[in-house]
């Protein structure tokens, strides 16, 4: 049981990292940003591909996967998002604009094979594969009756720093300060004299660098890095974790993550069941928005879509 | 583009060889009205894969088990589902916007991965076998239905009801003072959109010997996918969610010399469509064709992020 608790999170920080830049790009723009998921395999699929096809070290292939990440977040703005907000689309629009890139991004690595056009990006197709075991330095310690291995145990005080340093840049910052203005209340912003298109952007830079960081530490952890991690492991549950948290909600969306891994673990052992807890991941999700759809952090919920 | 050679070269030909394929569209084109109904009236439902599977569940299984001819079945399935319709619409109505959007997606993946995939007799993950199918006769009630159904949306757009929906999407607390009792209306276009779900999961059901209870057929995929039908064909006229449902379920076939690249070709179409016809391919008004910053002469514009 202690164990299953250490599961539980692990795999919400994991789920927290994701979701946190979700949230922040709901808060800012009010918009799912549904490319979220794709940048998430990308981040674990370019780190992979960069240390086994390209014979890199891994923490340099890291670094490159996670500013490629960032680089999407702007590719997302340019691409998905700026083109409509110049249209005034109605928001709906850039849920199918997102869902068009990640697309995109999905079927260029599920085609990346030896010989195809893709393959300097990805070898594998569709198959899923895991870092040689000695890519990264792994030792496991028991201690009181637990496993601990160290790659698992990294990923708490890894997410638990990036959360704490978003956090104080959110809320002390001139940066901080810009975006919480754009967020309020883009028209007063844009008159305050801030650069509404620039903090939009480095919303989404941000946001998809978290993104991509939470893809290589769930493909270092789990093992399993696949074109479709995204979307089967955390597009939804994304969802879930912001909802739980209260949308557009930083704090909220780490507790939701953390609240999520726990409710999914603790359905498994109750039901023993994988496709139980999915249910009951679900379910929970259903309940809060039927009961306090602002979540349990957030402040206000948002009238329009 | 062998394929619109023989639409118009061998159409009785074509009939017969893309028969299935023609049903698909016709179902795929009643999934995009029920979803065209809910979006009407100002809710972004994504309940539809979900009242699918209970229309597609139910009727399979009484066909199995009580062996009832299909006609009645499929009344059934569709009472069924609008009762369940409308019972998950008394709590979840009141929520607007993404929260509805998440909600109903709460509702689909709760009752696919918690019900469908958990219960004995819908056969849990491996599928439900259906020996009674009928993948070629079908076309014929399922075209019918089509029309019946485009016809029925159009007048009920056009009607009393199609006014109040479009007052309550418009502005909810405007036609809230008007005397329009919103929450009643939401739940007439919600339960009607959940019936119309499970008319085509029952029909669609029985066009393959097999229930797939998959992430495409009755999760998450499938309710972006219904989404993109309506919004990318435009919400706004009936016709609308019809021609992106159309376009969709024939993208493979549009851009068949993609090959293997079909999924990225489908990505950019998506992206230009939406980007140049924000109001989607069926609707008022031209190309939305926006100078970008970088151009000559640029004008001061106005962004309004949200």
């Amino acid at each position: 049981m202690d164990q299953q608790i250490l599961n539980a999170i692990f795999i919400g920080s994991i789920y927290a990292l994701f979701a946190v830049g979700y949230t922040l790009v709901f808060g800012v723009l009010d918009i799912l940003n549904l490319a979220h998921s794709a940048v998430f395999m990308l981040g674990a699929a370019v780190a992979y591909s960069l240390v086994v096809n390209h014979g890199m070290s891994f923490w340099f292939a890291c670094v490159l996967a996670i500013a490629l990440s960032g680089f999407m977040g702007l590719v997302i703005e340019h691409v998905c998002l700026r083109p409509l907000r110049r249209r005034q689309a109605p928001p709906i629009a850039a849920l199918i604009s997102t869902i068009g890139l990640a697309l995109i991004i999905v079927a260029s690595i599920e085609q990346g094979q030896a010989g195809s056009f893709f393959s300097w990006l990805w070898r594998d197709g569709p198959n899923s594969v895991a870092f040689p075991s000695n890519t990264v330095p792994d030792p496991t310690w028991h201690f009181a009756g637990l496993t601990l291995e160290a790659v698992k145990v990294a990923i708490i005080p890894i997410s638990i720093v990036l959360m704490l340093v978003l956090g104080y840049v959110m809320r002390y910052t001139q940066v901080g300060r810009g975006l919480r203005a754009v967020a309020e209340n883009p028209r007063a912003a844009r008159l305050m004299g801030l650069d509404v298109d620039r903090m939009i952007s480095l919303t989404l830079v941000i946001s998809s660098a978290l993104g991509g960081l939470a893809g290589i530490l769930f493909g270092v952890a789990l093992g399993d890095i696949s074109p479709y991690i995204g979307r089967d492991n955390v597009e939804v549950r994304g969802l879930a974790v912001i909802v739980l948290g209260g949308m557009g909600s930083i704090p909220g969306a780490v507790f939701g993550g953390y609240l999520l891994g726990l409710i999914e673990t603790l359905a498994v052992v109750v039901f023993n069941n994988g496709n139980a807890s999915g249910g009951v991941a679900f379910a929970a999700l259903f309940l809060m928005l039927v009961l306090r759809p602002q979540g349990f952090f957030g402040t206000r919920l948002r009238e329009r879509i | 583009m062998d394929f619109f050679i023989q639409l118009f070269s061998d159409p009785i030909g074509f009939w017969n060889s893309h028969s299935l394929l023609i049903s698909q569209i016709g179902i795929n084109g009643m999934i995009a009205i029920s979803m065209f109904l809910v979006l009407y009236s100002g809710q972004l439902s994504l309940a539809a894969p979900g009242f699918m599977a209970i229309g597609a569940y139910t009727a399979v299984l009484l066909e199995l088990h009580l062996h009832t001819p299909f006609a009645l079945d499929v009344v059934v399935a569709v009472a069924l589902a609008a009762v369940v319709g409308f019972l998950v619409g008394l709590p979840v109505l009141r929520l607007r916007g993404v929260f509805l959007a998440i909600a109903t997606i709460g509702f689909v993946e709760a009752l696919r991965l918690g019900v469908i995939l958990n219960v004995p007799i819908t056969g849990e993950g491996l599928g439900l076998k259906n020996p009674y199918a009928d993948p070629l006769g079908g076309i014929n009630p399922i075209l019918v239905s089509l029309a019946v159904t485009v016809f029925l949306a159009w007048r009920l757009t056009k009607g009393r009801l199609g006014s109040a929906w479009a007052a309550i999407r418009q502005d909810e607390l405007a036609a809230l003072s008007q005397g329009i009792h919103v929450a009643r209306y939401k739940m007439v276009a919600f339960v009607i959109s959940a019936a119309l779900a499970a008319y085509a999961g029952a029909l669609e059901s029985h066009l393959q010997f097999f229930v797939d209870p998959g992430d495409a057929q009755y999760g998450v995929t499938r309710a972006v996918q219904v989404l993109t039908f309506a919004v990318l064909g435009g919400s706004g006229f009936v016709l609308g969610p019809v021609v992106g449902a159309l376009i969709i379920t024939l993208l493979p076939w549009i851009f068949q010399s993609a090959g293997a690249y079909i999924n990225i070709v489908s990505g950019v179409f998506l992206i230009a469509v939406i980007v140049f016809r924000p109001q989607g391919i069926v609707g008022r008004g031209g190309l939305a064709i926006v100078r970008p910053a970088w151009w000559p002469r640029t004008r001061a514009h106005a962004p309004s992020p949200g």
